[in-house]
C-alpha cells in the first residue's frame, strides 16, 4: 500500500449533538485538508467521542454538516461512508481470526479473493503481524490487538481514518512507540486521520493540527507550536502542558508602554500576540511557561536589572529536569523548569533567586 | 472450634459447601437411579429381555421416531421463535425490555397442568381457535388441533420457548455494541452484519438453548399426555403406561435407560462440539 492518491478533506460544518436538553456538542466547524493527522483533544467528557461517531455516521446529528471530499455525507449510512474506524476498545471480532478481521471490509466489498489476500498479506506485513494471521484476537497482547484494529480500519483505503483514543488501553512505553508508529503508517498511507485523545502529549507529537475541545465546544484549532505557543485562552494554556497563569490588570510602566500587574502586585512587560492590548485599567490574564522562568541565584543578582526577587518554597527533582516552586515578593507563585545542570540545580527550599522572562513569553490571554 | 471449622480447615470450603447437594444428590438421585438401571437388566438374574422386546417390536421402535420428530420439530421452532424473540428483546430500548421480558417470565409462574388445560380449551374442536376461524369465515369445519401430533407441538413450542429465548438473549446482549458500529464502519450493511456478526455470535446461545429444549422434550409427559392422541405416544407417556397400567416395572426401567442414554449421547456431542471452536465467552 502507498499513497497513491492524496487523502480527502475532511470538513465538519456547525456539528451540534444534543441528549434531551444537554448539549453534549456545541456547533463544532473545523475543516482538516487531505492526508493531514488532527487530534481532538479535550478532558474527558468534553464530546470529542461524540463528535467522531457523528463523522463516522453511528448517530445522526442532531445539526450541522459532515463533508468528505466535499462531498455531504451528513444523511448517508455508515457503511457507505468509507471512513475506517479504530476503536478505543478495538472492537475486534472475537470469532474471526486476524486475516479474516483485516479481510472483512474487503469481503465487504466484493473483491477477488486474489486481491483481497493480497492487501490483507500487505496491510498485516505493514503493523508487523504477519505471524499472527491466524490467532484469534483473544490471543494477542493489546499492542497487537490495536495494530490488527489499524491495518483493518485502513486496508479497504478509506477516505478517512477516525481514531478513538487508540492509544488510551496501553501501557506508558508502548504508547510512545505506537505514537511514532501510527504517525508513519499515516504518513506513508497519506490518508486523512482525525484521532481523539485525552493525553496533551500525544496530541503534540502525532499531530498536524490540534484542536482542544471543552464542554462540547471547539476551544482552539492550531498547529501544535500555535497551540502550545499561542493559547487561545485560559482552559487551553492550562490543559496543554504546565502553565503559570496570572490574574491582574493592564497598567503603564515607568515608560508609559503597557504592562501587566498581578493582583498580587507582579508587574511584567507582556506580548499581546495578534490581539489588540487593552486599555489601562483593563482585567486580564497571562500565562508563562515554567521552562521560559530562568533562575537567577546568584544573591547580588536582584541588583542588576529587571527580574523577580522571590523565595524557594519547594523543589522536585525529575531525573532530567527539576521543577521549583518560587514566591515572588507579593506572594504570587510561580513554577519554574530547569535542565539538571543549569545554574539553579543547587537551589533549596528557602533560598533567595531572582526569577526572570522575556517580555515574549509572557503571552496575554482574554480575561 | 466447631467440628465445621475443622473440616473447612482439612478440606477446603469448596467441598465443605459441595457436600450437603452432593449427600442429597446421591440418597435421592443416585441410588433410585442405580435401582432402575439395576431392575432393567435383573430380574433377578441377568436378562437382556427388555431390551431385546423394545427392538424387536415396531411399536416401541415407533414411539421412539414419534418421540424423536416431535422434539425437533420442538426444538426448530422453538429456535426460529425464540431467535426472534430475544433479538426484539435485546434491541428494545430499556423500558421496554423489562416489559418483554416480564411477558416472557410471567407464563412460567402458571402452573404446567394449568397451561395445558387452557390451551385445550383453545385447541378443541369446539374451542376458542375454531370458533374464531368459523366466525371469520375461514373455515366451516372445525380443524383437528388437538389429539395430534399438532397440538402437541404447539403447546410444548409454547412451554419450551423461554429455554432458547434466555440463553440466546444473554449471547446477544454480550455483544458490544461496538462490533456493530464497526462491521458498519467497514462496509457491511444490517443484514450482512447479522449474518456475520450477530448471528455466529450469538450461536453459542442457539446451541445451548436448542440441546435444552430437545433434552427436555424427549423427556415430554403431560402436554403429550393431556393434548396427544393415542397413536401420537411419546416415550415418557409410554414409560407411565408400563408403571401405573401394565405394571411392568422392568421394562418400564429398561425404557427410562434408553431415554437417558441417549441424552447422554446428545449432552457429550454436544459439549465436544462447543468446546474449544466457539469463545469460552461471548467476551474474551
Ligand atoms: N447516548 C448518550 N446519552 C446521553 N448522554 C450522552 C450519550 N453519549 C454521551 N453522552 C454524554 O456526552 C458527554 C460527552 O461524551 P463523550 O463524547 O463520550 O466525551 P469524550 O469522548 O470527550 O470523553 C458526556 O457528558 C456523556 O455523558
Ligand atoms: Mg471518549
Amino acid at each position: 500500500m502507498s499513497a497513491e492518491t492524496a487523502g480527502a478533506t475532511l470538513e465538519v460544518a456547525a456539528l451540534t449533538k444534543t441528549f434531551g436538553r444537554h448539549t453534549v456538542v456545541n456547533d463544532v466547524s473545523f475543516r482538516l485538508d487531505g492526508s493531514r493527522l488532527l487530534t481532538l483533544l479535550g478532558p474527558s467528557g468534553s464530546g470529542k467521542t461524540t463528535t467522531m461517531r457523528r463523522i463516522a455516521g453511528f448517530e445522526e446529528p442532531s445539526a450541522g454538516r459532515v463533508l468528505v471530499g466535499g462531498e455531504d455525507i451528513t444523511r448517508r449510512p455508515a457503511h457507505k461512508r468509507d471512513i475506517g474506524v479504530v476503536f478505543q476498545q478495538y472492537a475486534l471480532f472475537p470469532h474471526l481470526t486476524v486475516r479474516r478481521n483485516v479481510a472483512y471490509p474487503l469481503e465487504m466489498r466484493r473483491l477477488p479473493r486474489r486481491e483481497i489476500e493480497r492487501r490483507v498479506g500487505e496491510a498485516l506485513a505493514l503493523v508487523r503481524l504477519e505471524d499472527f494471521a491466524e490467532r484469534l484476537p483473544r490471543q494477542l497482547s493489546g499492542g497487537q490487538q490495536q495494530r490488527v484494529a489499524l491495518a483493518r480500519a485502513v486496508v479497504f483505503k478509506p477516505r478517512v481514518l477516525l481514531m478513538d483514543e487508540p492509544l488510551g488501553a496501553l501501557d506508558k512505553r508502548l504508547r510512545e512507540t505506537m505514537q511514532v508508529e501510527i504517525r508513519q503508517l499515516q504518513q506513508t498511507l497519506g490518508i486523512t486521520t482525525l484521532s481523539v485523545t485525552h493525553d496533551q502529549v500525544e496530541a503534540l507529537v502525532m499531530s498536524d493540527l490540534v484542536a482542544v475541545m471543552d464542554g462540547g465546544m471547539l476551544q482552539q484549532i492550531g498547529t501544535p507550536r500555535e497551540l502550545y505557543q499561542r493559547p487561545a485562552n485560559r482552559f487551553v494554556a492550562d490543559f496543554l502542558g504546565a502553565s503559570n497563569i496570572l490574574a491582574g490588570e493592564i497598567a503603564a510602566d515607568a515608560a508609559g508602554r503597557p504592562s501587566f500587574r498581578s493582583t498580587r502586585g507582579l508587574v511584567s512587560p507582556f506580548d499581546a500576540g495578534s490581539r489588540s492590548v487593552p486599555d489601562a485599567g483593563a482585567t486580564a490574564l497571562v500565562v508563562i511557561r515554567p521552562e521560559h522562568v530562568a533562575i537567577d541565584p546568584r544573591p547580588a543578582a536582584a541588583a542588576e536589572g529587571p527580574g523577580h526577587p522571590c523565595v524557594v518554597s519547594g523543589v522536585v527533582y525529575a531525573g532530567d529536569v527539576l521543577w521549583f516552586r518560587l514566591r515572588a515578593e507579593g506572594g504570587d507563585e510561580i513554577l519554574a523548569k530547569t535542565l539538571a545542570g543549569a545554574d539553579a540545580t543547587e537551589c533549596r527550599e528557602g533560598d533567595r533567586v531572582v526569577a526572570r522572562w522575556r517580555r515574549e513569553d509572557c503571552l496575554l490571554l482574554p480575561a | 472450634m466447631s467440628a465445621i471449622d475443622t473440616l473447612v480447615r482439612r478440606h477446603g470450603l469448596t467441598t465443605c459447601l459441595l457436600l450437603p447437594p452432593l449427600v442429597f444428590l446421591a440418597a435421592f438421585f443416585v441410588v433410585p437411579l442405580i435401582e432402575v438401571v439395576r431392575g432393567s437388566f435383573f430380574a433377578p438374574d441377568l436378562t437382556f429381555d427388555h431390551y431385546a422386546r423394545m427392538a424387536s417390536e415396531p411399536l416401541y421402535l415407533r414411539v421412539v421416531s414419534i418421540t424423536l420428530k416431535i422434539a425437533l420439530l420442538t426444538v426448530l421452532l422453538c429456535v426460529l421463535l425464540g431467535y426472534a424473540a430475544a433479538y426484539l428483546i435485546a434491541t428494545a430500548s430499556p423500558r421496554a425490555r423489562q416489559l418483554l421480558m416480564l411477558c416472557v417470565i410471567v407464563p412460567f409462574f402458571l402452573s404446567t397442568l394449568i397451561r395445558n388445560y387452557i390451551w385445550m380449551a383453545i385447541l378443541q374442536r369446539s374451542g376458542l381457535l375454531n370458533h374464531a376461524l368459523r366466525d371469520l369465515g375461514l373455515i366451516t369445519e372445525p380443524l383437528a388441533l388437538m389429539y395430534n401430533q399438532t397440538g402437541v407441538v404447539v403447546v410444548m413450542v409454547n412451554m419450551l420457548l423461554p429455554f432458547t429465548i434466555f440463553p440466546i438473549l444473554s449471547s446477544l446482549l454480550a455483544i458490544s455494541p461496538d462490533l456493530y458500529h464497526a462491521s458498519s464502519s467497514l462496509g457491511a450493511g444490517p443484514i450482512r452484519t447479522f449474518c456475520r456478526v450477530t448471528l455466529p455470535m450469538s450461536l453459542p446461545g442457539v446451541v445451548a438453548g436448542a440441546l435444552l429444549v430437545f433434552i427436555v422434550s424427549l423427556g415430554f409427559f403431560i402436554t403429550p399426555a393431556l393434548v396427544g392422541g393415542q397413536k401420537e405416544m411419546m416415550i415418557s407417556n409410554l414409560i407411565d403406561f408400563h408403571i401405573r397400567q401394565v405394571l411392568n416395572w422392568p421394562f418400564a426401567f429398561a425404557l427410562a435407560n434408553v431415554l437417558l442414554c441417549g441424552t447422554l449421547v446428545l449432552y457429550f456431542l454436544y459439549a465436544r462440539s462447543v468446546e474449544g471452536r466457539l469463545p469460552r465467552t461471548a467476551f474474551p
